[in-house]
């Protein structure tokens, strides 16, 4: 038996240590150690909050469809996953840098980041989306777990400076396994860094279940890390937000890092180029649909005497504003110069790069030499149809 | 002959590795259920079990590093890396530990690992998922290192380095795994050409063409345009990248007097500086030009949209072979 077939996603929905502060049905469960750190979130705070999920993911459902019309070559969607990122990104400060991997679209729609800039990537069109140095926000990482390693250092750096900003290190179940985040692990407990590991627990890394990583709650490996673990419900987007707070408040005191085990679902495919169906069940999916945080929340809005249509519409307007922002950034976005894929190999100059950038521009002007030679040509009644023969 | 992809020609390969063998185990992420994102492992856990085909935690050192461990209990594992981009987390166990085991072991423990790497661009894939790495293979003392490119070659070479004793880096060529092929299913692999002896895949008098993996189509389709004007291009269709068949390639630089390689992995330091320096140390006398290399360039493979321009092209190799030529060309009238 390999764990994959014990254990499957059940990891996911045992409740023992999970902390909660939103029901499924939007019920509020109180807990003396967390409240506190949402005692400020008011009813227009966690409006703001319902309106933020409800946009990004109208945002990720618009960028699939834009996938599967040719306008992107991929997307990996994040539906699912809303409450955990934006709860998490709702608990940083401006001056705090956020080390994502490729799904965490909530966090850098939180950070500023603009819809071309989201999508230039992914349309293939740039080798990244915006300056991490605007954002405060890397770079998203495709490598399995890298950032980890890199928000660790950042850390680092900014308790060497005597800044109390923090870094956090997203990444998924499946980087678990990776050694470089065991090894950021290691650095960050070492160095006692400001830093927060927000792993998103979404139950899958593309086909393989999350017990295939790990036979415990992800959470519990920190214990022995010499950190602090949290098993959050991931789709409590208040709940999330109370123990990200917690955790950069302790990494800003000095107290060192903590992991948080956001447990969650990945509603969609790893990709728009994966097809769940080869490895789970509608089943799963039905059950997970029943948690799902944008109801949840606004379940739990309702209970607090709002007019839940009123709700729905404010934050279907925002999304409309935000797809039609998304559609007129796509458009804006260039095609790349092709002698562009040059630029920024280095910092300085560099000889070698220099020669063959040159030979490659040489090259090119063939074709341009061809075209003028051929319209020279088709002028005087003589079609010259290759480039090539006319640039010889 | 059957008509088979290079995809599912390399899943029969396996399918019959893992018939042959029962010490041939596969290793990797999603290859085991999902049938690897290629579908390239498809269907082989369902009917060799889940202890033959194995689908591991994301640690491409986990697995590469297992495979060693399992390697020295007598198994022959077949590791899949599931894109070029993602080999380097496992590169300390594949060039410190798989390449120098035998030699530090004075010969006692083998490594008969077989890693298969998609590679290559051409797909409009995001950073890290069409990269060519096969230089830093090339460099390792202790590995193997080949490149199928089409299904019949892909359908015995995956048993070849399967059935190694060495350690065999195998690269498939990802753009072309859809390409068609007639494949003999029944051919003995004693009677296949062995995988480190290169093929000589189009004939020609003017000009030695030398590549390996998705290029070997291209090159063919240059050659064929070159016809046409009248320039005769042999097509050396390299497969074993370490070592190098040089004994195939010098016949023909021979009588042709003139080399082109063309990769997709970067020039500098590059297969293709190898076989440049080696033919010119071998066939200096019967060269009538410099060899010339065609590759990809020096940067970071670059975002989709750019990746033609970036991967050699028939109009890039017949630049190529043009300068190999003393035609007209992109260089001429560049001193130095």
């Amino acid at each position: 038996m390999t764990p994959s077939d014990r254990e499957a996603t059940g990891l996911l929905t045992r409740p023992d240590d999970l902390v909660q502060l939103l029901g499924p049905t939007g019920e509020r469960h109180a807990s003396a150690e967390y409240d506190p750190w949402v005692a400020d979130v008011d009813d227009d705070a966690l409006v703001d909050l319902h309106r933020d999920m409800v946009v990004v993911r109208r945002l990720d459902s618009e960028a699939t469809a834009l996938q599967r019309q040719g306008e992107l070559g991929l997307w990996p969607p994040l539906a699912g996953q809303e409450a955990a990122q934006i709860g998490s990104a709702t608990a940083l400060r401006a001056d705090d840098f956020a080390f994502t991997s490729y799904r965490e679209h909530a966090v850098a729609w939180l950070r500023g980041v603009r819809p071309d800039e989201l999508l230039s990537v992914w349309r293939g069109s740039a080798a990244s989306g915006w300056n991490p140095f605007e954002k405060n926000m890397a770079v998203p990482q495709i490598i399995i777990g890298a950032q980890a390693l890199h928000a660790t250092g950042w850390a680092m750096g900014a308790k060497w400076e005597g800044t109390d900003a923090a870094a956090v290190a997203y990444f998924g179940d499946g980087a678990t396994s990776e050694g470089d985040v065991n090894e950021a692990l290691v650095f960050a407990a070492s160095f006692a860094a400001p830093v927060v590991f927000f792993c998103q627990n979404n139950g899958w890394a593309i086909s393989e279940p999350v017990g295939l990583q790990s036979h415990q709650p992800l959470a519990r490996r920190a214990d022995g890390f010499g950190m602090p673990g949290i098993r959050v419900d991931g789709n409590d987007v208040l709940a999330v937000l109370a123990v990200t707070r917690w955790a950069l408040d302790r990494a800003r005191r000095g107290e060192g890092p903590a992991f948080i085990e956001a447990v969650t679902y990945r509603m969609g495919p790893h990709t728009t180029a994966d097809d769940p169906k080869r490895y789970r069940t509608d089943d799963d999916l039905a059950a997970w649909r029943e948690r799902d945080p944008i109801t949840r929340l606004r379940a739990h809005l309702a209970a607090r005497g709002l007019d839940a249509d009123a709700l729905d519409a404010d934050a279907k307007a925002a999304a409309d504003r935000a797809a039609a922002e998304l559609r007129a950034g796509l458009v804006s976005i260039p095609d790349p110069e092709p002698m562009s894929a040059f630029d920024h190999v280095y910092a300085e100059p560099n000889s070698h790069l220099d020669r063959q950038r040159d030979h490659y521009a040489r090259y090119l002007a063939m074709f341009d030499d061809a075209e003028a030679a051929a319209a020279d040509a088709a002028g005087t009644g003589a079609a010259a149809s290759d480039p090539r023969g006319g640039a010889r | 002959m059957t008509t088979l992809t290079l995809g599912k020609a390399l899943n029969q390969g396996l399918r019959r590795a893992l018939a042959d063998d029962d010490r041939v185990v596969l290793l990797g992420e999603d290859i085991g259920t999902l049938g690897g994102v290629f579908r390239v492992t498809d269907g082989l856990k369902a009917e060799f079990g889940e202890h033959r085909v194995v689908d591991t935690p994301l640690s491409e050192a986990g697995i590469v590093g297992t495979a060693v461990g399992l390697a020295y209990r007598g198994f022959r594992p077949v590791v899949e890396i599931q894109f070029d981009g993602f080999i380097y987390p496992g590169f300390d166990q594949i060039v410190a530990q798989v390449a120098k085991l035998h030699y530090r072991s004075r010969g006692a423990v083998r490594m008969p690992i077989t890693i298969r790497v998609p590679f290559g661009g051409g797909i409009g894939a995001a950073e890290h998922h069409s990269e060519s790495p096969e230089a830093y293979f090339t460099h390792t003392a202790g590995l193997r290192v080949v490149a199928c490119s089409n299904p019949a070659d892909a359908f015995v070479m995956i048993r070849q380095a399967i059935a190694s004793d060495d350690p065999v880096i195998f690269f498939e060529p990802k753009r072309r795994y859809h390409v068609k092929g007639e494949v003999d299913e029944h051919a003995s692999l004693a009677d296949a050409r062995p995988m480190g002896v290169a093929t000589t895949v189009a004939s020609g008098r003017d000009v030695t063409l030398v590549t390996y993996g998705a290029l070997v189509q291209t090159a063919r389709d240059a050659a064929t345009a070159a016809a046409e004007e009248g320039v005769s291009i042999e097509v050396v269709d390299l497969r074993s990248l370490a070592p190098v068949d040089y004994a195939t390639i010098e016949a023909s630089v021979r009588r042709t007097g003139r080399l082109v390689v063309a990769h997709e992995a970067g020039q500098q330091g590059g297969v293709g500086a190898e076989i440049a320096a080696s033919i010119t140390e071998r066939c200096f006398d019967f060269l009538e030009a410099a060899p010339v290399r065609v590759t990809g360039h020096d940067i970071p493979y670059p975002p989709a949209k750019l990746e033609q321009h970036h991967l050699p092209d028939l109009d890039r190799i017949l630049d190529g072979v043009d300068r190999a030529l003393g035609r007209p060309n992109s260089l001429s009238g560049v001193e130095g």
